[in-house]
């Protein structure tokens, strides 16, 4: 009997370069940064298949601690960097790395394409709701009022929610979580990778310099637990420290409330169960914000549809088959020619 | 369908037809009137009786403009002879006018004693108003100064198409046929590739072929059997020596999507080519979003930065990444660019320049770019430029710049202009097969490899495709270290990096071929020097001028940057430095800081090409009279 040795198992550590992580000590990112290498062991990524983009800014230096390939690209555009790439090798798995100001401000338009066309890909979005690089200057996450060295009376517009934009771009696979949730990030990230067509998933990634304790609300630990909901697909959404609250569509409304399990005769059997591929529930539990509802996390969306690289396959078999020549010799001869003779 | 014709030496005509050694003719009509199409088949039938020729179209920028309106004048023009025709023409000698808004719009580019063949159909109340006229030119004597042939060409297409039951809208729209079977006879063209194509066209409506054929010969028949003009006998151009081989007429956007196809096929790189739609450089686009079956990937992006940006991905996957657009464009696409530079990945930007600055006039022609080209992006950063001369040199410009990007992995950067991108002329058609191939060898030494490892020669550096085991690196726009690739703020490096990317492409000058002197003496009065679109009205100029006895060189550049190791050399060999130029002195700019040559600028920016003319006054007022 042959005996196949099975290669190695790569681990973590073996997914990061040998560069030095220069992101201010305490933040956010080295986090993010281990969860992503856990993943990359957890699916068994291959090194030289997996490509990581990036923009500008601090989360932009991602590609360069990891082992794999990396392309750190310019200002909002690595949404188009990878399509570029994957519509040239769709065989690579491209993860790209972003920041709010990177990917919702001056590179918005880059991913609602991106979202909009399906191109797969997994896309992470490091919110930290200010701009860290540039020391500080409020972002299109940052709430209403923020004082940054460029709005010093506070600022003045309206932040954006990353899961509604891409919920209106057109996402078909949209998560949420928490730098500070070691132990589930692998796991959202591993769903996302899972996941064929264009996977946004947003963390929250506190800034420690700039921003600290901007998610404190729902990220200290005590109150953790009533807070934050963690979704499952299939399961009621229950949630707080003893699972005494849960969420219902409320009457005449659409959208969730929060009710109390036991209290005004409500059961388990009155809350709502999570069904990912549900769009209206999707967009409902990206609504919520605020101090009377919790914030979800986890997988909020997974309904998959044909991806943009199996569109343009398509398409391109389809060429192939009509073509009446492959031949460019014969293609520059069809249509009306003309030979002239020799005097 | 591939239809072959040959072409036959030197049919004899019993007729005393008048001979000319070249002929300008201008179709114009309302947009409807299917003027390009008649250009088109004239052109064909004038290619097919041996002459050369060049044709310019002249469309209006609206979309849809209102019938009878000066500004829906749609144009076609074609310079046809016996002689090297190089440019459209100046000035025309046959001009046709549909309705009296094409009159009123092209009346000015008609020679003296020119030829007006006009439609009185359309010259009703309501047009003549629409048009601007008063009176009825054709009757009030202001057309005096020309030879006028005015028809009821739309009661005589009715006529003529009567018996084949179409509708009269049907039946008027045959007008375009009526008119050009009248021209074919004028010039003794022959009909059949015409009635071929009307047939293949109409398949499926025979009817609609049929009266088509009916006022294609009609108005052949018109021509032939009445007196049109006094003593008119047609005219004969005799036939114009033309190298034998296989020929089609081909515009620079055609020949430039397929000279990039057959560089990616030369260099056996899949073709990704992303562009956003911008006039005139969208039928660039629109060629190659048909040839998924050549290996070519057409991706249209959301805008233009991203369409740099996907190309850029593209290379780095290990594709050819083109991305096209026009000088706006070229602009958002700066720094994107400057990402490909300092991560030395090839790139090819097509720019088909157009009339600025902002929105400017993009319909109009202009070679205003070169700054942009050249210098247009922060930093130091310098690229490859080239430019195409015609349209059929747009094939051979095109597989230089793959040949280059992917040497040096490097961005080039391919001027072209509205004119040649529209502008179509014969081209004796090239045998792809046998041309010399030049395959890129990606990385796959993974011993002491790091991704900015320099080939010696060409200082281009490795190019390592995602994909394969033990090449994975990092690279950005952050940079890098010469001897690792790693991040580096280290000042002496950066001073070498600067160094490395300067001498790169400093050095494609070694590997590109020496400036020739396209027409004239090596050494002597005067150097014409141009690039780009101006190779015709240039060349002709100085052919003209040489006849006259005038002491008179034409050199004219398609690499523009770097330029030509000999160019500095040469040109001081000549007493006079002269560059026309379709814009306010960008060459001359270049040429005078690289050289300290006293060169001085022709210059024009209107939107239309140089005329002959105007070059020959131009060239005599600096010979001093």
């Amino acid at each position: 009997m042959n005996v196949v040795a099975k290669p190695e198992a790569l681990k973590p550590k073996d997914y990061a370069s040998d560069q030095e992580v220069r992101w201010c000590p305490g933040c956010g990112d080295y986090a993010i940064l281990r969860a992503v290498q856990k993943a990359l062991a957890d699916i068994g990524a291959k090194k030289e298949k997996t490509v990581f983009v990036s923009g500008i800014g601090c989360a932009a230096r991602f590609p360069y601690y990891l082992s794999t390939y990396g392309f750190h690209t310019i200002h909002g555009r690595a949404p188009s960097i990878a399509t570029g790439i994957k519509i040239t090798n769709p065989e690579l798995d491209v993860w790209i790395v972003s920041g709010d100001g990177d990917s919702l401000s001056i590179g918005g338009n880059h991913l609602l394409h991106l979202i909009r066309r399906n191109v797969d890909v997994q896309f992470l979005l490091f919110n930290n709701e200010i701009y860290g690089l540039t020391k500080g200057q409020y972002s299109p996450t940052s709430r209403a009022g923020t004082r940054s060295p460029s709005t010093p009376l506070g600022s003045v517009d309206k932040p954006i929610s990353p899961v509604a934009f891409a919920l209106g771009a057109g996402a078909r696979f949209i998560a949420r979580g928490i730098d500070s949730m070691q132990k589930k990030l692998p796991d959202v990230f591993a769903r996302a990778h899972a996941h064929k067509g264009a996977s946004f998933v947003e963390i929250y990634q506190n800034c420690i310099v700039y921003n600290d304790g901007v998610f404190s609300n729902f990220t200290e630990k005590d109150v953790v637990a009533n807070r934050q909901i963690h979704l499952e697909h299939g399961k009621p959404m229950i949630f707080g420290a003893e699972n005494q609250f849960g969420l219902r569509v409320a009457d005449g409304k659409l959208a969730l409330e929060v009710v109390s399990i036991g209290e005004d005769g409500i059961t388990e059997d009155d809350i709502v169960v999570h069904d990912e591929t549900d769009r209206i529930m999707a967009h409902m539990l990206a609504e919520m914000q605020g101090a009377d509802r919790p914030v979800a996390i986890g997988v909020l969306y997974c309904d998959p549809m044909a991806s943009y690289e199996e569109g343009m396959q398509g398409l391109q078999a389809r060429a192939e088959k009509q073509a009446m020549t492959h031949d460019l010799n014969e293609l520059l001869r069809r249509g009306h020619t003309w030979t002239v003779e020799d005097a | 369908m591939s239809t072959i014709s040959t072409v036959k030496k030197e049919v004899p005509v019993d007729a005393p037809r008048a001979e000319l050694e070249s002929a300008v003719v201008r179709f114009a009509g309302d947009s409807g009137d299917g003027m390009q199409l008649t250009g088109g088949q004239f052109t064909l039938a004038t290619a097919l009786a041996g002459n050369d020729l060049a044709t310019f179209p002249d469309f209006p920028a609206e979309i849809r403009a209102p019938a009878g309106t000066t500004f829906g004048v749609s144009s076609f023009q074609i310079n046809f002879g016996s002689h090297g025709i190089k440019t459209s023409g100046d000035s025309f000698d046959l001009l046709v006018a549909m309705n009296p808004a094409a009159l009123k719009v092209e009346l000015k580019g008609l020679k003296q004693s020119g030829i007006i063949l006009a439609d009185t159909g359309s010259f009703s109340d309501r047009n003549l108003r629409k048009a601007g006229y008063d009176g009825n030119p054709l009757e009030d004597g202001s057309l005096d100064a020309y030879r006028v042939i005015a028809l009821d060409i739309s009661q005589l297409t009715l006529d003529s198409v009567k018996e084949h039951g179409l509708s009269n809208k049907e039946a008027l729209r045959c007008k375009n046929l009526w008119t050009l079977g009248f021209i074919y006879w004028m010039f003794g063209r022959k009909r059949k590739a015409t009635t071929d194509w009307l047939e293949t066209k109409f398949a499926k409506r025979p009817e609609l072929a049929a009266a088509n054929v009916a006022a294609l010969n009609a108005g052949h028949a018109v021509a032939e059997t009445s007196e049109i003009l006094d003593g008119f006998q047609g005219f004969a151009i005799p036939q114009a020596t033309i190298s034998p081989g296989q020929y089609r007429a081909v515009t620079g956007a055609e020949a430039m999507a397929w000279g990039l196809t057959a560089g990616c096929q030369l260099a056996e790189l899949q073709m990704v080519f992303c562009s956003y739609p911008i006039t005139p450089a969208s039928s660039v686009l629109h060629t190659l979003s048909t040839m998924a079956a050549f290996g070519v990937t057409t991706f249209q992006a959301e805008d233009e930065i991203a369409a740099a940006c996907a190309a850029i991905g593209a290379s780095y996957a290990g594709g050819m990444g083109i991305t096209s657009s026009s000088g706006p464009g070229v602009a958002l696409k700066g720094e994107a660019l400057g990402l490909a530079i300092s991560t030395e990945l090839p790139l090819v930007v097509l720019n088909s320049q157009r009339a600025g600055p902002s929105t400017g006039m993009p319909t109009k022609t202009e070679q205003s770019d070169l700054y942009q080209s050249v210098y247009g992006r922060n930093a130091d950063s310098p690229v490859c430029v080239l430019a195409a001369r015609s349209p059929a040199d747009c094939f051979d410009v095109g597989i230089e710049a793959v040949r280059i990007a992917t040497k040096f992995m490097t961005p080039v950067i391919v001027l072209t202009d509205g004119y040649i991108g529209n502008a179509a002329e014969p081209w004796l058609i090239p045998d792809v097969a046998e041309m010399r191939k030049f395959p890129v060898n990606f990385e796959a030494e993974t011993e002491d490899f790091h991704p900015f490892k320099r080939d010696p020669e060409t200082l281009a550096r490795s190019w390592a495709v995602p994909g394969v085991a033990g090449l994975e690196h990092r690279i950005g726009g952050i940079e890098k270290d010469y001897d690792s690739g790693h991040i580096s703020y280290d000042p002496a490096n950066h001073q070498k990096m600067t160094d490395a990317r300067f001498a790169k492409i400093k050095g494609i000058a070694d590997d590109t071929p020496p400036q020739k002197v396209d027409n004239g003496p090596e050494i002597g009065k005067m150097a014409i020097v141009g690039w780009g679109s101006s190779y015709g009205p240039i060349s002709r100029a100085v052919d003209n001028l040489l006849a006259e006895g005038l002491e008179v060189s034409h050199i004219h550049i398609r690499n523009i940057w770097p330029l030509p190791k000999n160019l500095g050399g040469l040109l001081s060999g000549f007493d006079q430095v002269v560059v026309p130029e379709m814009n306010n002195g960008q060459m001359l700019t270049v040429l005078r800081s690289e050289y300290l040559v006293d060169a001085q600028g022709i210059n024009k920016v209107t939107g239309q090409p140089f005329t002959i003319a105007e070059l020959e006054e131009g060239v005599r007022a600096r010979l001093g009279g």
